[in-house]
């Protein structure tokens, strides 16, 4: 009892002495909420007319149930385990595609960016691939790789290679010649030059580059999912429609918006960890 | 070998040197019949109009651009290519924005292969040198135009080279900035014993800084023009003889 009220005491006297203190954090406080009214405003707005006007009966509830029973849905499919088994076979295929995207486009775009008789000679069939719908070639990969999952994370990775393979070749081409020279002037190698100029300053082009190709690996992910699969989150939005289950078809078009927002999320992090000088002073 | 050392280090000794460059399909001269000699301790300033090629000059004294005829010697030795007894200050800093102050410092001396915590303390001396130790830890971005071309003069200086090439180091920077840095790189040439070579438009910056000036002519194969300073230093700007050096070298331009 005792020690409660000196800790009562002594949180008075704190609270006396730094009432200034106190008044600058309320301020402090008030400041974030703007900030972050600001940011959240229009979103926060956007959901709250959204379960209104589906509840008064602006929207069809029946095309744009409430959100409260979207989220529902999404609770009873997670819960339910269903969902989740989705999300797994969706993560799975979209993150072998875009994993040897990563693993072939950014070795590839490096060699091709350094080496300019290889990138004369293989850009005109880049462009031409590049601007050649993947989903036009789905039925091409289903005939040659069948309907299973290897034609699926192939058209899934056919797309997701161009965005890192360009975006790459474009940050090594763009190293800086004056740093090059700079570098030279002091002995450096080729190879020694590529390490530790080229490669560094080309870092943030790269990120752009794997930043599109995430989110064309969710695209594509959907589109795939969608013409010939029977499980996967965009499965999953196909036939909850075909069943009439809208608050599930959401749930899941919600699930896949997280997905996309952690997969940026997480680059972004990756990018602010291994980019700090590029946004210093800029 | 031993005539080498005592011909002195980091001295230059050109001849005949010439450089064409080919200009829509015409060769265009930028040096015809250079002769030039530096020795060794002193610092020569290069001038002339622009298109004179004093740039030029100085980047096939670096070794980054090779001669088209004509003997261009360091300590009695051809030059091929870019060798370890050069450094360069080029009118930009040149920083590598990923690294930092002394990563940057370091850098040309991690490429040269001496060990990190070697170059670290090689790096922290120059760093010391330029008035910038306390700036170690921080990234190119956050310096400015002054302090960055500082960092960019310690780097070069890292390297203990005989021979400093400097290509209009100061003209990016505000004129306070620039006289201030002037005042620098003279003392800095005085206490390392280096041997200069200075290219720049600022007839003041080469009368305070040089022990020669040199006039590259506009017509191509005419002869070189060589003023010799030789006032006391440190250099007194107001000094009567340097402000008549300077008029001196202004009216060689055709400026009063």
């Amino acid at each position: 009892m005792s020690l409660i009220d000196t800790e009562q005491g002594h949180a008075y006297r704190q609270t006396r002495f730094d009432s200034a203190f106190a008044a600058g954090l309320a301020e402090k406080a008030a400041a974030g909420l703007i900030q972050i009214g600001a940011r959240y405003g229009v979103l926060v707005s956007f959901l709250v007319f959204w379960q209104v006007a589906s509840e008064v009966g602006w929207l069809n509830p029946a095309v744009f149930p409430p959100l409260d029973r979207i989220l529902a849905a999404l609770w009873n499919g997670l819960a339910g385990g269903f969902l989740l088994d989705d999300v797994a076979i969706s993560l799975q295929r979209a993150g072998l595609a875009f994993s040897a995207a990563v693993v072939i486009g950014i070795p590839l775009g490096l060699f091709m960016g350094q080496v300019k008789a290889v990138e004369r000679s293989l850009d005109p069939i880049l462009q031409l691939f590049r601007q050649t719908s993947a989903l036009a070639l789905y039925p091409v990969f289903i005939l040659l790789l069948g309907l299973g999952e290897a034609s699926k994370v192939f058209v899934i990775f056919w797309a997701t290679l161009f965005p890192t393979l360009l975006a790459t070749i474009g940050g090594v081409k763009q190293a800086d010649p004056k740093l090059v020279e700079m570098a030279r002037v002091y002995g450096a190698s080729r190879l020694t030059i590529f390490r530790r100029v080229v490669l560094p300053g080309a870092v943030p082009s790269i990120f752009v580059g794997l930043r599109l190709s995430a989110t064309t690996a969710l695209l594509l992910l959907i589109a795939a999912e969608m013409i010939g699969a029977n499980r996967g989150v965009g499965f999953q939005v196909m036939n909850a429609q075909y069943n009439f289950q809208i608050p599930l078809m959401f749930a899941a078009i919600l699930l896949l918006a997280l997905l996309g927002l952690s997969a940026n999320y997480a680059l972004e992090r990756l990018q602010g960890r291994l980019c700090r000088w590029n946004r210093l002073g800029r | 070998m031993a005539e080498a050392q005592t011909i002195g280090r980091g001295e230059v000794s050109i001849r005949n040197l010439s450089k064409s460059f080919a200009l829509n399909g015409r060769d265009l001269d930028v040096l015809r019949g250079i002769d030039l000699e530096v020795v060794s301790g002193q610092c020569v300033a290069i001038v002339g109009a622009s298109g004179s090629g004093k740039t030029t000059l100085l980047r096939i004294l670096a070794g980054l651009e090779p001669a088209d005829g004509g003997d261009v010697l360091i300590d009695g030795a051809p030059i091929r290519g870019v060798g370890s007894e050069r450094a360069v200050i080029f009118q930009e800093p040149r920083l590598l924005p990923w690294l930092t102050v002394m990563g940057n410092v370091a850098f040309p001396l991690e490429v040269r292969g001496l060990a990190a915590n070697e170059a670290a303390q090689r790096a922290r001396r120059y760093l010391r040198l330029v008035g910038l130790l306390d700036f170690a830890d921080a990234y190119p971005a956050q310096l400015s135009g002054g302090m960055a071309q500082r960092v960019g003069i310690a780097r070069a200086l890292a390297v203990q080279p005989e021979l400093l090439l400097l290509d209009e180091p100061l003209v990016a920077l505000d004129a306070m900035t620039r006289m201030t840095m002037q005042e620098e790189l003279a003392r800095i040439w005085a206490e390392e014993h280096l041997t200069m070579v200075l290219v720049t438009h600022d007839l003041e910056e080469a009368v305070y800084l040089a022990d020669r000036v040199l006039i590259l002519p506009k017509h191509k194969g005419s002869a070189i023009r060589t003023i010799e300073v030789d006032l006391p230093r440190p250099r007194d700007r107001s000094d009567s003889r340097f402000v008549w050096l300077r008029q001196f070298l202004l009216a060689e331009f055709g400026l009063h």
